[in-house]
């Protein structure tokens, strides 16, 4: 590799925020970091992390009122210091020669607007185009980031299209200027596995092509190793390790490096507990002693729930008084064993939220049978589902939604023992709501606390607590660790696969994250579009996919780092 | 065992800001909020003085002459007393003798004996009033502390009794949905479509006079906008997971309306409410200004401007000034109150540290 300037450097960059009139934050905390022309940077980081503020700090964009940047930070830019520039100069900056793009491409794009116009606007603004002129290049700006059609599409608002076309759309903008540097946080958060491989392929071309640096914010390091340079790893606004994609990946040296690769589950294996960041920090390397979990469901094992030809239309208003009927869940059947876990993979769309909302009737089914211990659910009246209720129980997946805000985790614990008559008075049920507590190992302070006094996934624990209030028979995870960062998520991960251990649960586990689905389920069902694709177990399934669907689905799982020999 | 329960309570309550508690600390930080907290005090502990009869008991006694003048202005021209003091004068100083064709001439000795045994205390009307007398002579700083209290009484009650009919209805049709909120739809057109002040005035006109009559009026009249907003507010909760999670607990419809998602929107509640205070008490005013409001026996702000008209003609302007600047300052407080309110309950504004 011959000798790189660098387009950007980062000195010493401190962000202090200002929570009220007393108390501050410290976001950021002494980061330096190089931007080499024409590479990859990726900065890895759970939330808080400090990464998305670092960057918004190279941008000029945090809000002056409440971010200060402190005296010694320096930006340089072409041998000047973005932090000092006055105000019209960096404007001309932003957007022309650096520019961003944002985790959810729905609400970066202006809704009434057509995305023709958008992209337009920057083009005046930024390159002194005339109308004709902008248009033109707008189309071949979007015929570049691979929509197809540009001609017409030019027209479309950003609703009429897709989250994968939006954000193709938003790479558009970003780059229509050909800037330097494109800044993208968390660019493919909020898209499937295949889409998200689309979008990493076209940035990683783009940059080819351009002769662009691209800074790549995401707190997943297998998306790291596919298309970085250069990673730097951060941690509670701190610098852990920065080095070469290979170095980290092949001799992580920082602890906390270590542990983020470990902590997602692999395809490859499958050990009794994911290993958790504490395991790395206290000693090195993971707890002794792993075996393999051996997963899979075989003839004979006892069924306790079975769903047959499973039906579920949503009514669409159209035009005056006519509705038309949108198949979300066409005629699926599937059984799951007791004890066992069920995945449910799929993209956005394929209908796997709402069989696991059916199943326990949050939404009324169209059509089928769901047989819980030979009890059709669908044909109970109200009061006749409530002793079923209780043994169903479903942990959704955004734990900021799922509690309310207003109760205390108490209440929130003691509720269904009071719905459901479990526990003699309210001395008994709080103290199995102390137990369960422990049990999720949140502590008996957390009683009295609410719902925002915690993280994500100590609001996932409670909202688990809450379930096992019931001691339901069935656990539905509805994308349950999805929001989580990935250490969270291997401890919430852990603490299912403790419970169904301990209780003998089933747990039909609802993701997207197919990694997830491999390491938690003895059995695998596929859906696309409303549509059973395919089931097996889990192994089975990884190893031998029958159909094409799956075979498309296993290969958008990002890899990680692939060493350069062995790459074909 | 509930005795260890209660002291892991004790050990463990202080250190859980709840969401109530954090939006009360908000308050306390914001310096108009606070003033508007103490005069709107002020005035409820007036309020409820006076209902208890401490002060302003005798409001209704003729104390002064008519339009006494304010003690600060003792020599304003007084022509009405003047006129009322000669009237009486010339009746006394001018007996013409007419005994040959009154009828009553034999018997003016006997009731003249009468009229002695009857004993008459003349009160000693005074010129001036602190701030000033009503045509009778009545007290007006006593005129408008009774006058506030029935006007602030009936702010309030027809204010909860909107705010809760406003709640009912918009969590039924925002919760249900379907055809419950056809229904309600309906009924909020209708009432929506007819012009305020004659939706008021026939009410008025078909259930008469009294303080009940206004309250219900306005209470019935005035539910529309927490409903519309309720309404919303429900249709956005019911979708919430946090809502479908109770459900999945098997939480009735019932519970999880009010149990579930009212705490999520009381302060949309309490700030509407507090926005009717207001208005309710404007319109008790408007309402008694026109006739339709508080019986005679009874004074409001609303009846005392609905005399001041006439007086501002003669020049009285102090019943005016007492009403308006005492209802001015209560409005004016009870909005910023009410603004101060809004932002320490809005959850949105800033999570708790």
């Amino acid at each position: 590799m011959t000798e790189q300037k660098n387009l950007i450097e980062v000195r010493d960059l401190r962000v202090r925020f200002r929570l009220d009139k007393t108390q501050t934050f410290d976001a950021v905390k002494g980061v330096s970091f190089d931007i080499p022309d024409r590479s990859t940077v990726a900065l890895v980081g759970e939330s808080g992390s400090g990464k998305s503020v670092s960057a918004m700090a190279i941008m000029g964009l945090l809000p002056p009122e409440s971010a200060l940047i402190l005296e010694g930070s320096r930006v340089i830019y072409q041998t000047r210091d973005l932090l000092r520039e006055p105000r019209e100069r960096l404007q001309k900056i932003r957007g022309k020669e650096i520019s961003m793009i944002f985790q959810e491409p729905m609400t970066s794009l202006n809704p009434v607007f057509t995305v023709g116009d958008q992209i337009c606007e920057v083009l005046r603004l930024h390159m002194g185009l005339g109308r004709a002129q902008a248009r033109a290049r707008g189309i071949e700006v979007l015929n570049e980031v691979g929509i197809p059609e540009p001609q017409l599409r030019v027209n479309s608002y950003p609703h009429q299209l897709s989250g994968g076309q939006q954000q193709r759309v938003m790479i558009a903008m970003a780059i229509a200027c050909e800037p330097k540097l494109l800044i993208a946080d968390e660019p493919t958060t909020a898209l499937d596995v295949t889409i998200q491989r689309q979008i990493l392929e076209l940035l990683a071309g783009l940059k080819q092509q351009r002769d662009m640096s691209v800074l790549f914010i995401t707190h997943d390091l297998a998306l790291v190793g596919e298309i970085a340079d250069h990673v730097v790893v951060m941690q509670e606004g701190e610098i852990r390790e920065s080095a070469s994609v290979a170095e980290i990946f092949e001799r992580p040296q920082h602890p906390y490096t270590r542990a983020l690769l470990e902590c997602r589950p692999r395809l490859d294996r499958r050990p009794q507990r994911l290993p958790v960041i504490d395991d790395f920090l206290r000693s090195d390397g993971r707890p002794a002693g792993q075996q393999e979990r051996k997963r899979g469901v075989v003839e004979g094992d006892a069924i306790i729930l079975e769903a047959r030809n499973l039906s579920k239309d949503f009514l669409l208003r159209e035009g005056l008084f006519g509705h038309k009927a949108f198949r979300a869940v066409e005629r699926v059947s599937f059984t799951l064993a007791k004890g066992k876990t069920l995945g449910l993979v799929g993209e956005s769309g394929s209908g796997k939220t709402t069989i696991g909302l059916a199943l326990m009737r949050l939404i009324d089914a169209t059509g089928g049978e769901v047989l819980f211990e030979g009890t059709d659910l669908l044909k109970l009246s109200r009061r006749e589902l409530m002793p079923f209720k209780r043994r169903i129980q479903i942990i959704f997946q955004n734990p900021y939604a799922s509690l309310n805000p207003r109760f205390t985790v108490g209440n929130i614990l003691i509720e269904p023992m009071q719905i459901h008559g479990i526990g003699a008075d309210l001395a008994a049920r709080s103290k199995l709501a102390y137990e369960l507590l422990d049990r999720v190992g949140l502590g008996r302070v957390a009683f009295n606390k609410y719902p925002h006094e915690f993280s994500g996934g100590q609001r996932q624990r409670i909202a688990i607590a809450r379930c096992l209030t019931m001691k339901p028979d069935v656990l539905i995870c509805d994308e349950s660790v999805s929001a989580l960062d990935v250490s969270i998520q291997a401890q919430v991960l852990n603490l299912l696969q403790d419970l169904q251990d301990e209780f003998h649960m089933s747990y039909i586990f609802i993701s997207h994250d197919l990694a997830v689905v491999k390491y938690m389920s003895d059995q695998v069902m596929v859906l696309n579009e409303g549509k059973l694709v395919e089931m097996a177990n889990s192994d089975d399934i990884y190893l031998a996919p029958k159909q094409e669907y799956t075979r498309r689905l296993l290969s958008a799982i990002p890899r990680g780092f692939v060493p350069a020999a062995a790459r074909v | 065992m509930s005795a260890v329960i209660e002291s892991t309570f004790a050990e463990t309550r202080h250190d859980s800001a709840g969401p109530w508690r954090a939006a009360f600390r908000r308050l306390r930080n914001d310096r108009v909020g606070m003033i508007c907290v103490v005069i709107v005090a002020a005035y409820m502990l007036l309020v409820l003085g006076s209902a208890l009869g401490l002060f302003a008991k005798d409001w209704n006694r003729e104390v002064g002459v008519s339009y006494a003048n304010p003690s600060f202005l003792p020599h304003l021209e007084n022509l009405e007393a003047e006129s009322s003091r000669n009237l009486t004068a010339v009746s006394k100083v001018a007996p013409v003798d007419l005994s040959d064709i009154d009828p009553l001439a034999p018997y003016y000795k006997e009731l003249d004996e009468r009229t002695a045994k009857i004993k008459v205390t003349e009160i000693q009307r005074s010129d001036t009033l602190p701030f000033g007398g009503d045509k009778w002579g009545k007290d007006i700083i006593k005129k408008t502390v009774k006058g506030a209290e029935i006007s602030i009484f009936v702010g309030f009650a027809a204010a909860l009794l909107a705010a809760v009919l406003g709640t009912v209805f918009g969590a039924c049709a925002g919760y249900f949905g379907g055809r419950t909120n056809d229904l309600f739809e309906w009924i909020y057109n209708v009432f929506t479509s007819i012009p305020y002040i004659l939706l008021i005035l026939a009410f008025a006109a078909v259930f008469g006079k009294g303080i009940a009559t206004v309250i219900m009026i306005l209470g019935i009249t005035g539910w529309t906008g927490i409903y519309r907003l309720l309404r919303a507010e429900y249709l956005k909760h019911r979708e919430r997971e946090y809502v479908r999670a109770a459900d999945a607990i098997g939480a009735s419809n019932m519970r999880r309306m009010f149990v579930q998602i009212l705490p999520n929107v009381s302060h949309v509640i309490l700030v509407q409410l507090s926005q009717h205070v207001v208005q309710f008490i404007k319109a008790e005013v408007i309402l008694s200004f026109l006739g339709f409001g508080v019986p005679v026996e009874l004074v409001s702000w609303g009846t005392m401007l609905a005399e001041a008209q006439n007086e501002l003609v003669i020049g009285k302007w102090w019943q005016l000034a007492a009403a308006t600047a005492s209802m001015a300052v209560l409005v004016t407080a009870f909005s910023l109150f009410t603004d101060a309110l809004r932002d320490a309950l809005d959850p949105k504004l800033k999570a708790v540290l």
